[in-house]
């Protein structure tokens, strides 16, 4: 056993009325790439807590390089080889590079030296990184280097990546993955933490699934497909969307010549975007976020209301009104953002209720808040949408991420919109309540409304969507009837070929019946 | 070890319970202080809170405590309102005062007028000299972003000057043989502000500091302007989705609470106080900053804090007066109170656990 580099032997870990983990046993060999996979709430997190010394096993034990291992904090963890990047990145905006991965180091040697160290490293793994830059001026995929760049001054023997890909754009995925396979032949070990199956299908040499705390499989994820690897952590065969025949109805909402300046300092702006949607449809935009995914559903909601002229509902310019206004007209949204955005976290699901119910539900005839119609609709939503939570009392930032989301999602499905706009709808939430926030898109839908989901899952949108279109650098592309697209095609779509017309369309067979909105 | 331990949800018992612990807190402190100072502990502690209200003198205390609360109550609920959706108004006391210059000049420039209708009038000008003093600072920010903790805080100063000014030059009394102050407004019936029932001390000012309390309590608790209000301040961008204008909102509650802090001044300078002179404000303003803090930026709680905050004045008074205890302790006294309010505060939203493990 001693070419093992890891052995992680019956590890439990038991929270106030959960068990996070039970009896949890692999293995981890030098320069492997071992997905760990799981829906929200298998135990991933605290697994992985466990390894790095964030949190103390109840029980079972670790080796490392066949020698007991059991870091009582971060520090132990890092000394011993093990490395981690967080998903949330944790930087100083305001220094620079070096500075900030000095912050993170035992015995940080003189800036310069260090800027030379990070030059090297930075080079040595195609990791292209400026020490002296501030934080504050770059993305999240040139942050995650830095994150990844302080622990490799570290020479990690074990390196923990958490949702790595999440933030990056497809060519930061390619350079992350480069400098992955580049440490996996040079004999560093990564666990990789995931929800894109497709990705971890590519990199990983080896899969361990967990489901609600215990180990139910291992597989080369290669031999899978991704659907089997999905129903492997759900533990049931994936529902598939009832997705009756639509017939499209009149255009209801229609976008022209959009610009719009960027929200933020360094976000992106969005350009002469144009779209048709109609009755009855659902629209898929696709692409990754950060293109100005955020931006678009801000105008469309009102909170960042645009020129005349660029916004139209049922004929009616809308461009100016607020997002009230809207909502009275039944142009209605989910942001992506729940906690803080969607709702309010340190309020009550009651009122969280009232946030975007009391426009169009009599919850507040006359501004006065009618608590028991309010309470009542609160719970007709936690019912609708299986939103598991002990009641309406409970305040947002109580509830478990996707039980937050089918709440906020349940919220705008129930108050029957014309026009419903989505960003991520299914981020972070688990297999079956995602088969579920879909099912309901497509319900406004069949029942004549119209919907845009805006997510960066390409699986989901060419599941439920009628016309696909990318979002690219604030840019929309033609929006593409989905039947018939093949993946090539959405490549090119999500790379930036814009002008994707029937004449320049990779195939002429599926272009020529196109009779979206093009 | 100790270690705080978040709590999933603010925990609404702690919320109502840390204000009790707060003055216990500040009891004990507080009375070892003036042990310190060489006072018998229990007996400073009982001239403060017991005296005024139930010792030997009380009749006379026991009307003082409504005329300190009025104003305390009054300025804390408008201030209540906007602490809540975020926005800082720290210059409470300068808006009370140009509001009683406001009133003040009015029943001075039409002397010696006689009508029923001069008092309410003033009353108009007492709440809009207070909401043009907030304004500034709120058009300030809604203009050009500037802080308005800032701005309001020294307008104080602005208005203290313009007190002085006004109590040394246009407003002096012309009969006041050269004396600095403007004209008695309790000897001039027309402006007077008086007592409504005798030996209470309540008049109009409490009146309104009650109708204030109870219109915070519909704004904040049952309509839905409340509602979004405390949404801005709980999450700014979920009230620009949820529709909430944040511009309107900060000229909105910076107008609110300068108008009741202008019109308690105006009802202390026609009532208690009766003068302009340059040494008319008594820091109801900053106090009241504690007072919505004390009570928890909700209205009921506000009225329980004002009453608190007014007996601890009075108390303290007491205690000058029999103990010989020296004002700065008194005042020190009152500032443990929001000390050990905040440190407690925490309880609402960690726990803690003691011992080792993590």
């Amino acid at each position: 056993m001693s070419d093992t580099l890891l052995t992680i032997d019956g590890l439990t870990k038991a929270y106030p009325g959960v068990v996070a983990n039970s009896d949890v046993s692999f293995d981890i060999m030098p320069g492997e790439i071992h997905a760990l996979l799981g829906e929200n709430g298998a135990g991933k997190s605290t697994l992985v807590k466990m390894i790095y010394g964030l949190v103390k096993p109840d029980s079972g034990q670790m080796h490392l390089h066949g020698n007991p291992f059991a870091p009582p904090e971060p520090r132990a963890a890092r000394s011993a080889g093990v490395a981690m990047v967080f998903q949330h990145f944790s930087l100083f905006d305001a220094l620079s590079v070096a500075e900030n991965v000095a912050l993170g180091m035992e015995n940080p040697p003189g800036l310069r030296q260090l800027a030379r160290k990070i030059r090297e490293i930075s080079t040595q793994y195609g990791l292209p990184l400026d020490p002296a830059r501030r934080v504050a001026d770059l993305s999240a995929g040139e942050r995650q280097r830095v994150e990844i760049v302080r622990c490799l001054l570290q020479d990690p023997k074990l390196l923990i990546m958490d949702e790595p890909t999440s933030v990056l754009t497809p060519q930061e995925v390619e350079i992350l993955f480069r400098t992955l396979r580049q440490l996996s032949a040079e004999g560093t070990a990564i666990l990789y933490i995931s929800h894109k199956l497709e990705e971890i299908r590519s990199i990983c040499k080896r899969a361990t699934i967990l489901r609600g705390g215990k180990i139910v499989g291992s597989c080369r994820p290669r031999d899978k497909s991704a659907r089997e690897l999905a129903e492997m952590m759900v533990g049931a065969e994936l529902k598939l969307t009832d997705r009756a025949e639509r017939r499209l109805g009149d255009v209801v909402l229609s976008v022209t010549g959009l610009d719009l300046a960027p929200l933020s300092q360094f976000g992106p702006s969005l350009k002469d975007v144009s779209l048709n949607l109609h009755k009855g449809e659902v629209l898929g935009i696709g692409g990754v976020a950060g293109n100005g995914q955020e931006e678009l559903l801000a105008t469309l909601s009102g909170e960042r209301p645009s020129a005349s002229g660029t916004v139209t509902f049922n004929g009616r310019d809308i461009s100016t009104l607020a997002p009230n206004a809207r909502r009275r007209l039944g142009v209605l949204t989910a942001p992506e953002e729940r906690l803080g955005h969607a709702a309010v976290p340190a309020m009550s699901l009651t009122d969280n209720t009232l946030l975007t119910g009391c426009v169009r539900q009599p919850l507040a005839p006359h501004g006065f808040v009618d608590t028991r119609a309010t309470k009542a609709f609160a719970e007709k939503i936690i019912g609708a949408f299986d939103v598991r939570t002990p009641g309406p009392q409970v305040a947002a930032q109580a509830l478990s991420g996707g039980n937050l989301q089918k709440f906020v999602i349940g919220r705008e499905v129930l108050q029957q919109p014309d026009v419903l706009v989505v960003n991520q709808p299914t981020w972070g939430v688990d297999a079956a309540a995602a088969a579920a926030i879909r099912q309901s898109l497509l319900d406004v839908a069949a029942r004549g409304g119209a919907v845009i989901v805006i997510s960066q899952d390409l699986d989901e949108l060419m599941e439920i969507s009628d016309h696909f279109a990318a979002l690219n650098e604030g840019r929309l592309s033609v929006p593409h009837k989905t039947d018939g697209l093949s993946i090539e095609d959405i490549g090119l779509m999500l790379g930036g070929a814009h002008g994707m017309t029937p004449a320049d369309a990779p195939h002429g067979t599926h272009a020529a019946h196109d009779g979206g909105p093009a | 070890m100790i270690t705080l331990i978040k709590r999933p949800a603010p925990s609404a018992r702690w919320a109502w319970a840390t204000p009790l612990l707060a003055v216990l807190a500040t009891m004990i402190a507080g009375g070892l202080l003036f042990a310190a100072l060489g006072t018998d502990p229990f007996e400073a502690i009982r001239a403060i809170f017991w005296d005024p209200i139930l010792g030997p003198n009380a009749s006379y205390f026991r009307g003082q405590l409504l005329v300190k609360a009025a104003p305390l109550i009054l300025i804390a609920s408008g201030l209540a309102v906007g602490f809540r959706a975020g926005i800082w108004n720290i210059g409470a006391e300068g808006q009370y005062i140009v509001g009683a210059l406001s009133g003040a000049w009015l029943a001075l420039h039409l002397y010696p007028a006689e009508t029923v209708w001069l008092f309410p009038a003033m009353v108009v000008m007492g709440a809009l000299g207070g909401l043009v003093w907030g304004l500034i600072p709120a058009l300030l920010k809604v203009a050009f972003g500037v802080n308005e903790i800032l701005v309001s805080l020294m307008l104080v100063y602005v208005a203290e000057n313009l007190l002085a000014y006004m109590a040394f030059g246009p407003l002096k009394n012309p009969d006041g043989f050269g004396m600095p102050g403007s004209r008695n407004l309790q000897q001039y019936p027309s402006a007077h502000n008086p007592e409504l029932l005798a030996g209470t001390g309540a008049h109009w000012g409490v009146v309104a500091a009650l109708i204030a309390v109870i219109f915070t309590y519909i704004l904040m608790h049952r309509h839905i302007a409340g509602f979004r209000i405390r949404v801005a301040g709980e999450a700014p961008r979920a009230a620009r989705f949820a529709g909430v204008e944040p511009k309107r909102l900060v000229i909105f509650c910076l107008g609110l609470s300068g108008a009741f802090a202008g019109m308690a001044g105006l009802f202390e300078v026609a009532g208690p106080s009766g003068q302009v002179t340059d040494s008319f404000n008594a820091g109801y303003g900053f106090t009241a900053i504690i007072v919505a803090f004390l009570g928890r930026l909700h209205p009921v709680g506000v009225l329980l804090a004002g009453l608190l905050m007014a007996l601890t004045y009075i108390g303290g008074d007491v205690a000058q007066l029999m103990l010989q205890l020296p004002p700065a302790a008194i005042q020190v006294f009152q500032g443990m109170l929001l000390f050990f309010l905040l440190g407690f505060d925490v309880l609402t939203n960690y726990r803690i656990r003691f011992g080792r493990r993590a």
